[in-house]
């Protein structure tokens, strides 16, 4: 079957879809978009996590034909998505033009060559990368929290990546990492 | 494989009714995790995501109308003071990734022991709206389920709602598991107090091939309280009755020895969670009414 979706913000169409595929296999292995990571195919880990509609979810839990005419943000698209938000809440501090040359510069689709959202800078600058295969599902995942709920408490974002496993780090990084995030957001406001 | 999208709540019957073996997916949080192993190959999947219906809820007079695919995440932001004990349970589920997507309509449906609305919809009294292209029925939740993994619902029947009575009383809700994100229940717990029946109603989790009600506990209770005039007087319940009533909890388990805990374990934390929860929340029935008292 065929399905037709916006993934960050582009129109696509997945063509020759199973009807039992998951959501998750369409992004990856149809329009080539691996930043949704597959580690255990059954909402446990959390790799996989994408917005659908604004809400995170398990990219490996949502039948493929259930995404037809609906938004789905990955990873990928995070930063473009942060950078949007920020602007549409006049926060982003660069004027339009700047934005516009900036939207010039990397591809909103593949995320390739575009500027870092901020909850992936901190996952960087607090060393909460190691493999690296959690990654993708923890920042869209903290990055929904922080745009929630800006001034979270420890319990708060341990509650928001309950669903997320990391067998790296340790999550102490991970949480110096939103921690930092939210910091940053709240000196930039 | 087909994959159906009705569009209608009408449609959606119709199709079930032209393919019985169709299997509706809401959350897909039980489904796809089977289709993803491959432990089922349905020859028809049918999305209910299209339905919007489906994802409302209604708060009435006497209870709640909540549509059979409204999220557990929308159960414990919106529901917390109509349907405490539903509300506690849905916090317990897993993950938010999953509880954005799964919700009690699907729980019914897999009908799974480990269900966590399971407790708390016995606990506190409902109603399954089910119905076919034949007509719709209601079936009372002591009725639906039906054996491990089997409830009440005909191959045509699809579930479209599921009436829970409005908590008059405060209620619990209690799990026992490794953790406390993304466990499955090793045994659970619910209880309700209704002060307007001055009756107390319990749900018992993983603890037998179904979800139960302690019936003999629940009668040794309501005795018991009533005998001792505890509903007027609002007196701390006797560490006896409250034991016996642990004890009558443990004995209508029916459990297995399985990876996540053996029968005895089982039976002994039902006791365990049926003195905390009585205690709990007779505790916060006795508080309210020293406010009530107090402003009168
Ligand atoms: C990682 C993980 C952790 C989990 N942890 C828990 C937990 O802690 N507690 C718990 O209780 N559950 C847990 N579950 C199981 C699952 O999330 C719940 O059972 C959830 O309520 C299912 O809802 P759903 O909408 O996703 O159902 P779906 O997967 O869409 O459907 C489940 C079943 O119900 C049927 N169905 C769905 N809607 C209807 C309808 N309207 N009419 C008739 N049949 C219908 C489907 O055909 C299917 O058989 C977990 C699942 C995962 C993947
Ligand atoms: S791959 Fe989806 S939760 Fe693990
Ligand atoms: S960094 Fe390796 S799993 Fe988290």
């Amino acid at each position: 079957m065929r399905v037709n979706f916006t993934v960050n913000g582009r129109p696509q169409e997945a063509d020759d879809v199973w009807e039992g595929e998951s959501l998750l296999y369409v992004l990856r292995e149809r329009l080539g978009l691996p930043g949704s990571k597959n580690a255990c195919e059954q909402g446990e880990c959390g790799s996989c996590t994408v917005r659908l509609d604004g809400v995170p979810v398990c990219s490996c839990l949502v039948a493929a034909g259930q995404v037809e005419g609906r938004e789905v943000v990955t990873v990928e698209g995070l930063a473009d998505y942060a950078k949007q938000r920020a602007c549409a809440s006049d926060a982003c501090g660069t004027s339009l033009q700047n934005a516009q040359q900036w939207q010039a510069k990397g591809d909103s689709h593949t995320g390739e060559g575009t500027e870092l959202s901020p909850v992936q800078q901190a996952f960087i600058d607090a060393g909460a990368v190691q493999c690296g295969f959690c990654t993708p599902g923890l920042l869209v995942a903290a990055d929904e929290m922080l745009e929630r709920n800006p001034t979270p408490t420890d319990a708060d974002i341990r509650e928001a990546l309950s669903g997320n496993l990391c067998r790296c780090t340790g999550y102490e990084k991970i949480m110096d990492a939103v921690r930092l995030a939210a910091a940053r957001q709240g000196e930039a406001v | 494989m087909d994959f159906l999208r009705p569009a209608s709540w009408e449609e959606a019957l119709a199709a079930k009714a032209e393919h019985p073996t169709a299997v509706p997916i809401a959350g897909g949080t039980d489904v796809m995790v089977e289709i993803n192993f491959d432990h089922r190959r349905p020859e028809y999947l049918m999305d209910l995501n299209r339905i919007g219906d489906l994802s409302e809820w209604e708060v009435g007079e006497e209870s709640v109308r909540l549509g059979a695919s409204v999220p557990y995440t929308a159960i414990m932001e919106n529901l917390r003071a109509e349907l405490p004990g539903l509300a506690l349970a849905s916090h317990t589920v897993a993950s938010p990734q999953i509880r954005n997507r799964g919700g009690v309509g699907g729980n019914l449906g897999t009908a799974s022991p480990a269900g966590d609305a399971h407790p708390a919809l016995l606990a506190a009294g409902a109603e399954v709206e089910v119905e076919s292209v034949r007509g719709a029925r209601r079936i009372p939740i002591d009725e639906f389920y039906k054996g491990v993994k089997r409830n009440a619902l005909a191959p045509d029947e699809l579930i479209r709602a599921v009436h829970v009575k409005k908590a008059d009383g405060p209620q619990q809700f209690s799990k026992v598991g490794t953790r406390n994100a993304m466990v499955i229940a090793v045994c659970a717990f619910g209880l309700a107090l209704h002060p307007a029946t001055r009756t107390v109603r319990t749900g018992i989790g993983s603890a037998a091939p179904t979800p139960v009600r302690a019936k003999a506990a629940e009668e040794f209770l309501n005795a018991a309280l009533e005998e001792g005039g505890f509903w007027e007087n609002g007196k701390i319940i006797t560490p006896s009755v409250a034991k016996q009533f642990a004890d009558l909890c443990s004995a209508s388990c029916n459990p297995i020895d399985d990876v996540r805990g053996t029968a005895s374990y089982r039976r002994h934390a039902v006791g365990v969670m049926a003195r905390r929860t009585l205690t709990w929340t007779w505790e916060s029935y006795r508080g309210t009414r020293r406010t009530t008292e107090g402003a009168a």
